[in-house]
């Protein structure tokens, strides 16, 4: 990967990063489309796996984006996505933090946050879909998927354990 | 903290007010958060910081995260810039930003590493599989979550829709979707309100 590629990836993620309003799940189909659409620099399925192993590892689930970096340049490329994610969020909320802390109910804050709740939703649901896609599951796949849903919507027991079960049951030829 | 003597309102805030909380608190404190959460960090932030460390009340840290949810990014981390900028000004930010993503991202490169090296073995291949089929089911589950405290309304189904048509199945470039989606579900909401 040469330095206008970095550039280019560093450049995309930070603004992904700025538009990740209700979460950073809500910009996986678009980091989706650009590292394995737009530019091939990894498949669809390294792009699944680091997904999965982020969300088993300690730490925020959005460290996934670091481990796409990592796949596709290494340590400069893990930095870049990584920094890339940071910035805003931090620029943002020291700009509005002091503003609005009084008063978060304020009306257009509502509205803006019932406004867009429905999409980051829809994208979230985009962002299932595209790692559905990008996975090749067979029937038993979906049901593991569907159990998977049902149990943390039944229970409130640690996702972990599931990822866990996940794994096991992947191991056993279960899935 | 105490910036509005005039208006009187912020004055009698129902927070306790903790000793001094340095750099290195917020530091410790966020990596403390952000390691303890396989599976997601929220949990975590909100025992460490409303019942062990007391940084906030229970209703703040519901605003707090609110006003997260304005803005971009992970929301708990949003909660971490506004604590750490509270308590130690911009050092407090990057403490609080390296105790957050630090530590998970040289453990997420570890574990980088170790993939490199063994995912083409069968047997890491089927786990995989498994564990992504469970990160799915987790998403989902996110999302019926988060469409179940939305009122039922048509504003909510169209929009959903249509940000899941265009970036999902279309496969669309984001901000395109965003740029034309966004503005009209807010001015709906805006005109919706009560």
């Amino acid at each position: 990967m040469d330095r206008e590629d970095l550039l280019a990836l560093f450049l995309h993620f930070l603004m992904l990063s700025t538009m990740a309003i209700g979460g950073t799940q809500t910009v996986m189909p678009d980091m989706y489309r650009f590292l394995v659409d737009a530019h091939a620099w990894i498949s669809g399925k390294q792009f699944a796996d680091a997904y999965a192993l982020a969300q088993a590892a300690p730490g925020p689930n959005v460290m996934y984006v670091t481990l796409l970096g990592w796949q596709v340049a290494g340590w400069i490329g893990a930095i870049a996505t990584t920094v890339a994610l940071i910035i805003p969020p931090m620029v943002f909320t020291l700009m509005f933090a002091r503003v609005s802390a009084r008063n978060p109910d304020a009306p257009l804050g509502r509205a803006i946050r019932r406004g867009l709740a429905p999409i980051a939703i829809g994208l979230t649901l985009a962002s299932a879909w595209v790692l559905v896609r990008s996975i090749n599951h067979d029937w038993r796949g979906y049901l593991v998927t569907v159990l998977t849903m049902l149990i943390v919507m039944r229970t409130g027991i640690n996702p972990l354990w599931l990822i866990l079960a996940g794994a096991l049951a992947g191991m056993a030829g279960l899935v | 903290m105490q910036k509005d003597a005039k208006s009187g309102r912020e004055t009698v805030e129902d927070t306790p007010q903790p000793p001094k909380v340095g750099a290195l608190d917020i530091f410790l404190a966020f990596a403390q958060i952000s390691i303890s959460g396989f599976g997601g960090v929220l949990f975590w932030a909100r025992r460490v910081l409303v019942d062990e460390k007391r940084w906030l009340s229970d209703r703040e840290f519901v605003d707090l995260l609110a006003l997260g949810q304005l803005l971009p990014g992970p929301n708990v981390f949003n909660v971490a810039i506004m604590i750490g900028e509270r308590h130690a000004g911009f050092r407090g930010v990057l403490a609080a930003t390296a105790g957050f993503m630090g530590v998970p991202f040289l453990i997420v490169i570890g574990i980088g590493m170790l993939y490199e090296r063994y995912e083409a073995l069968p047997l890491v291949q089927s786990a995989l599989s498994g564990m992504s089929a469970v990160a799915v089911g987790l998403l989902l589950a996110n999302v019926a979550r988060m469409a179940m405290v939305l009122p039922r309304h048509w504003r909510t189904w169209v929009f959903g829709l249509l940000a899941f048509a265009g970036v999902g199945a279309l496969r669309w470039p984001l901000v395109g979707v965003l740029a034309i989606l966004a503005p009209l579900a807010v001015a709906a909401a805006w005109k919706g309100r009560r």
